[in-house]
C-alpha cells in the first residue's frame, strides 16, 4: 500500500541508521542503581508514594500520578530505595529534578502481575484507567500520558507511527522487525478501546525489513501497512496522518476531532505489556549511535544511568557531547548522571569530527529555502525577522506556534541561521508574558475591590451616623411631643412619621451609596470584565442597603443572600464571590450591632 | 558556547557558496559576450569588482561590522559583476565605478547590509546612472567592433581612439533604443532591426545560466518565467495588431539584458518576493512594467526601473500572499 497524500516541505538529511539498524536489542545489564525521576510526562511530577528505606519489588507503583498530565512512575527493578532527592535529570534546562533512587538487589523480582485477559470485554474508559495505572506515554518522544488519548471513541483511523524520520535512530525500526507480533497485540487493545473503524501502520520505505515484518504480523488482525517515502518530518503526528488518511490537521485541534488518533508503535507495544502481561511501563528500547564503536539497540530499564547505557556503545575518544533524541529535535543532555526517562529513545554521541560545529552565521538573504523546507507551510525567514526584532505580536499572527520545532527550517538555511532556537525563544517569551500579563490582571482585579470595598465602608460609616442622627431625632421629638401635650394615647417609643422620615433618610442614603459605584471603576479594563465588575458591585451594594433598609424598617435579621452571579469567567466569579462574602460579613457585623441597641 | 537545543546537523550551504554558484552561472554568458563584443567587458568585471571590494570593505569597517567574513560571502561581487554586464561594455572607467560606489554604500550598505537592502543594489547603481548620465548610457560598441583589445582598454581608460578607428563604432544606441528613436522619427521598423544575431547569442548565455541555476535550486521557476510571461503579455497582442509599429516579442525577449535580469535580477531573493505566489505577481509586474517603460518612456531600457518600483510593493506582496499554513483554510494577515 502507497500513500496518497503528501505533506508540504521536509527534508531529506543523510539517514544514518545503518550503523545502528543492524544491531538486535539487546538488554542492557541489570545497573547496581536506578534514578527513576518523577517528571516522566509532559504534565506534573509524580507524587513518590513509598519512603526511603522501603523495599520495592519490580513493577511496584512508587510514584502515583498529580494531575491529568502526569503519569505514574513504577519501580524498574527490585531493591531498596536509598534515597528521594533531586537528581541530574535529561532535560535542556540542566536543571535537577525530584528522582527516586533505587539500590537494585539484583533478584528482578516482580510484582504480583494482574493483566487485563478479559480486554475484549472491558470498556474503553476501562482500559483508559488501566493505562493510567501502569504509566504508559507516548514514546515518541513527546511523553505525552498514553490513556488520554483513548478518551474520543468510535474512531475513524487508528494511525500508527513507525515512520522514525529522524537521522540516526532504529529503535522503531529494530522494535517493529523483532517485535511486530507483540505490537499487533498492542494494536490490537488500542483499537478495541478506540472502537476505531480501521488500523493504518505507517513506516517509512528505507525500512524494508521492519515493513515486511509489520506486514506479516498485522496480516492476521487487517491491519493496513503503508510504506511512506522516506522524508522528514513524516514521523510528525499530523505529517503521519496527512499522509495516510489525507487529513491536514492545524495547530490546536486534537486529531480525535477528525476522526484520527496516532500512536507510536512503541506505545502500543507498552500498551499490549501493560494490558496482555500486567507489565507498567519500566523500560525501553534505546539507540546508541553517532560517534561510537559499537552502535547498539538496548533495553534498559527506565532510570538506568545514561552513562552506563553509553559506555556499551564504547563512545570514541574524542567524543564531546551527547544528543538524547536525534540530530534535529534532540538536545544536548547537560549531565549523563541523569537516569533514563521515557523519553529517551536515542543517545547520540557527538564528535567534532563526525558534527563539524556549525559556521557563523550569515545574514538571511532571504532565499525562501526555509519556507519550501517547512512541513507546515510557514514563512520560517518572517518568523526570525520578528524573533529577532522580538515583534512577538507580528510572530504570532505568522501562526508561529503553529510550528513543530522540526528544525527543518534550521537544516537547510544557507546563511547557518540556528532558526528554530529563535522560534523557542519568540514561544518562551510570549509564554512568558502571558504569564505576567495574568499576574498583573489578578493584582488590578484585587486593587479594584479593595478600592471598592473601602469605598463601601466609607458609605456604609455615613449611613450608620446618618440612621444614628435621624434615630436621635426621632427619639428627641418623640420625648419633646410627650414633654408638650399630655395627651392620653401617648405611644411609646417611635412617632410613625419620624420612623417614616427615618426610613426614608436610609433609602436614600442607601441609594446614594449604590448609585456612584459603578463610575468608580471606569479604568483600564475591557468593557465586559469591567461591566462584569461592576454589575457585581452594585449587585453587592444593592443587596447591602436591601438588608439595611429591611432592617431600618422592621429589624428583621436578614440571612446572608446567595450569589447569583451570571458572570462567565471564573476569576470574576471569585471575585464575585469574595464581595459577597465580605458584605455578608459586613451585614452579620451590622445585625449584631442592631441586635445590640434594640429599639433604642 | 554550545548551544543545547539547536539542530546538530546542517546542509553543508553557506551564503558564500550560493553567491559563487551564481558567478559560476554568469560565465557562458560572460564568455559569449567577450566572444561578441569584445575584452572590453572584463576590463569593466575587473573594475566593478575591485570598487565593490573596496566599498564593502569601508563600509564594514565603519559599520563596525568584521570585515572579512562578510566580504567572503561574495554578494558584493555579483552585485558589481550585474552592474557591469548592465552597463555600457566600453563606458568610461568612472561610470562603472561611480554606479558600483552607489549600488554597494548607498543602496546595499546603507540600509544595512547583506539581507537588509530593499532595493536590487545593481539595479539602483544602474538606475542613477542613466538618470544622471543618459548620454553616455546610450552609447553602446556597435556589434561587430573594430576595436581591438589595446583599443577597448585605451578608449575605456583614456577615452581617446587610436588613429584611424570609427567613432560609429562607439557612439551605436542599443537595438531597442534605436527602434524607440526611429519609431518617433517615422522610419519604418524593419529598417531599424539590428542586423546581427550577437546579442541573442549572448542572451542564450544567460539563459543557459538562469537554467542551470535552477536546476541547482538556486532560484525558483517562479519569477523569471512571470516577467517573461509579463513582457509577452504587452509585446505579443502589440506586435500582432501593428508589426510595424511594435517590435517583436522575440526583439523583447533577446534585447536589452531580458533574459539577464529574468535569471539573475528579478531572482535576487532579499529585495524581490519570497512567497510563490508573491513571486509571480513581482515577476509579471516587473515584465509588464518593463515594456511599458520601454516602449512608451523616455529611456532606453525599462527593466531597473520595473524592478526597483516592484522591489517597493515586495513586503507587501510577501504579508498578502502567504500561503496557508497546514491544516488551516488560507493565512490569516
Amino acid at each position: 500500500m502507497m500513500p496518497l497524500f503528501d505533506f508540504p516541505g521536509g527534508i531529506h538529511p543523510p539517514e544514518n541508521k545503518a550503523q545502528s539498524s543492524a544491531a538486535p536489542i539487546r538488554q542492557a545489564p541489570l545497573p547496581p542503581q536506578l534514578h527513576v525521576a518523577l517528571r516522566q510526562s509532559m504534565g506534573n511530577a509524580a507524587r513518590p508514594c513509598v519512603a526511603v528505606g522501603d523495599r520495592v519489588a519490580k513493577g511496584q507503583l512508587i510514584a502515583s500520578a498529580d494531575g491529568c498530565l502526569s503519569a505514574a512512575v513504577h519501580a524498574p527493578t527490585s531493591g531498596v530505595i536509598s534515597a528521594i532527592a533531586p537528581q541530574p535529570f535529561a532535560h535542556p534546562s540542566g536543571l535537577p529534578e525530584l528522582a527516586i533512587t533505587l539500590d537494585s538487589d539484583g533478584e528482578e523480582r516482580w510484582i504480583d502481575r494482574q493483566p487485563l485477559h478479559d480486554w475484549p470485554q472491558r470498556s474503553g474508559a476501562e482500559i483508559r484507567d488501566f493505562l493510567a495505572q501502569m504509566g504508559i506515554v507516548g514514546l515518541g518522544g513527546a511523553v505525552f500520558p498514553s490513556h488520554l488519548k483513548l478518551g474520543v471513541s468510535p474512531l475513524e483511523t487508528l494511525v500508527i507511527n513507525g515512520a522514525e524520520c529522524e537521522p540516526y535512530i532504529s529503535c522503531d525500526d529494530r522494535l517493529m522487525r523483532e517485535r511486530a507480533d507483540a505490537i499487533c497485540d498492542g494494536i490490537a487493545v488500542t483499537r478495541h478501546a478506540l472502537q476505531a473503524r480501521e488500523v493504518l501502520i505507517g513506516i517509512e520505505d528505507n525500512k524494508p525489513q521492519a515493513i515486511a515484518a509489520m506486514q506479516a504480523a498485522a496480516a492476521v488482525h487487517g491491519f493496513g501497512v503503508v510504506a511512506v517515502p522516506t522524508k522528514y518530518p513524516s514521523g510528525g503526528a499530523k505529517q503521519l496522518i496527512r499522509l495516510l488518511t489525507g487529513k491536514a490537521i492545524p495547530h490546536g485541534v486534537r486529531a480525535t476531532e477528525h476522526g484520527v488518533q496516532c500512536f507510536n508503535v512503541a506505545t502500543v507495544y507498552a500498551i499490549g505489556r501493560a494490558v496482555l502481561h500486567g507489565e507498567p511501563l519500566i523500560s525501553r528500547i534505546v539507540t546508541l549511535t553517532g560517534a561510537v564503536d559499537a552502535a547498539a539497540n538496548v533495553e534498559a530499564l527506565i532510570g538506568t544511568p545514561l552513562a552506563s547505557l553509553l559506555a556499551l556503545a564504547r563512545p570514541h575518544r574524542d567524543s564531546h557531547e551527547v544528543v538524547m533524541g536525534g540530530p534535529l529535535m534532540g538536545f544536548t543532555l547537560p549531565d549523563l548522571a541523569a537516569g533514563l526517562t521515557k523519553a529517551g529513545n536515542c543517545l547520540l554521541v557527538k564528535s567534532p569530527a563526525l558534527f563539524p560545529p556549525r559556521p557563523p552565521a550569515q545574514p538571511c538573504i532571504r532565499c525562501g529555502d526555509c519556507a519550501s523546507a517547512c512541513p507546515v507551510s510557514l514563512q520560517p525567514m518572517d518568523l526570525f525577522w520578528f524573533a529577532k526584532a522580538k515583534n512577538f505580536d507580528k510572530a504570532q499572527q505568522w501562526q508561529l506556534f503553529d510550528c513543530i520545532e522540526c528544525g527543518a527550517c534550521s537544516y537547510v538555511c544557507p546563511s547557518q541561521i540556528p532558526l528554530v532556537d529563535y522560534y523557542r525563544f519568540a514561544k518562551s517569551e510570549i509564554w512568558a508574558a502571558e504569564r505576567d500579563k495574568n499576574a498583573a490582571n489578578l493584582a488590578r482585579q484585587r486593587h479594584e475591590f479593595r478600592q471598592f470595598r473601602l469605598q463601601r465602608d466609607k458609605a456604609e460609616k455615613a449611613q450608620r451616623l446618618a440612621d444614628k442622627a435621624a434615630q436621635a431625632a426621632a427619639r428627641q421629638a418623640a420625648s419633646h411631643s410627650a414633654a408638650a401635650n399630655l395627651a392620653p394615647d401617648v405611644v411609646p417609643g417611635v412617632d410613625p412619621k419620624q420612623a417614616a422620615i427615618a426610613a426614608a433618610m436610609a433609602r436614600a442614603a442607601a441609594q446614594r451609596e449604590a448609585a456612584p459605584l459603578p463610575e468608580q471603576h471606569s479604568s483600564g479594563l475591557n468593557d465586559a470584565k469591567q461591566a462584569a465588575i461592576a454589575a457585581a458591585m452594585a449587585r453587592a451594594a444593592a443587596r447591602k442597603s436591601a438588608d439595611d433598609e429591611a432592617k431600618a424598617a422592621n429589624g428583621q435579621p436578614s440571612s446572608p443572600p446567595l450569589q447569583s452571579s451570571g458572570l462567565d469567567d471564573a476569576k470574576q466569579a471569585a471575585i464575585a464571590a469574595a464581595m459577597a462574602r465580605a458584605a455578608a460579613r459586613k451585614a452579620a457585623a451590622d445585625q449584631a450591632r442592631a441586635n445590640q441597641q434594640p429599639d433604642s | 558556547m554550545t548551544a543545547i537545543h539547536s539542530t546538530h546537523i546542517a546542509k553543508p550551504a553557506t551564503v558564500s557558496t550560493v553567491m559563487l554558484k551564481v558567478l559560476a552561472a554568469l560565465l557562458p554568458g560572460i564568455a559569449l559576450s567577450v566572444y561578441c563584443n569584445g575584452i572590453g567587458i572584463l576590463l569593466q568585471l575587473l573594475l566593478a569588482s575591485l570598487t565593490a571590494l573596496a566599498a564593502e570593505a569601508a563600509m564594514l569597517r565603519l559599520r563596525g561590522v568584521a570585515v572579512l567574513p562578510a566580504l567572503k560571502d561574495l554578494s558584493a561581487i555579483v552585485t558589481a559583476w550585474l552592474l557591469a554586464l548592465s552597463l555600457p561594455a566600453l563606458g568610461s572607467w568612472w561610470m562603472i565605478v561611480v554606479a558600483t560606489l552607489f549600488a554597494i554604500i548607498v543602496a546595499k550598505q546603507l540600509y544595512g547590509g547583506l539581507g537588509n537592502n530593499p532595493f536590487n543594489p545593481a539595479m539602483a547603481g544602474f538606475a542613477l546612472m542613466v538618470v544622471s548620465f543618459p548620454a553616455q548610457m546610450a552609447q553602446w560598441g556597435s556589434p561587430q567592433l573594430p576595436l581591438d583589445t589595446a583599443a577597448q582598454w585605451q578608449w575605456i581608460f583614456l577615452h581617446t581612439l587610436a588613429p584611424g578607428a570609427v567613432p560609429d563604432a562607439i557612439s551605436s544606441a542599443t537595438p531597442l533604443d534605436v527602434i524607440k528613436t526611429g519609431l518617433r522619427q517615422g522610419q519604418a521598423l524593419a529598417g531599424l532591426l539590428p542586423s546581427s544575431a550577437a546579442q541573442g547569442l549572448v542572451a542564450l548565455g544567460w539563459l543557459a545560466g538562469g537554467l542551470w541555476l535552477w536546476q541547482q535550486k538556486l532560484i525558483p521557476w517562479q519569477t523569471p518565467l512571470a516577467m517573461l510571461a509579463g513582457l509577452l503579455t504587452l509585446a505579443l497582442p502589440l506586435w500582432l495588431w501593428q508589426p510595424a509599429q511594435y517590435a517583436s516579442p522575440l526583439l523583447h525577449l533577446l534585447q536589452g539584458g531580458t533574459l539577464l535580469a529574468a535569471a539573475f535580477i528579478v531572482t535576487d531573493p532579499v529585495s524581490g518576493s519570497t512567497t510563490p505566489r508573491g513571486r509571480l505577481i513581482f515577476g509579471f509586474s516587473v515584465g509588464l512594467l518593463t515594456y511599458v517603460i520601454r516602449v512608451f518612456g523616455n529611456f532606453p531600457d525599462g527593466i531597473a526601473f520595473a524592478v526597483l518600483l516592484m522591489n517597493m510593493t515586495a513586503p507587501l506582496l510577501d504579508q498578502y500572499t502567504r500561503p496557508a499554513v497546514f491544516g488551516h483554510r488560507k493565512g490569516r494577515s
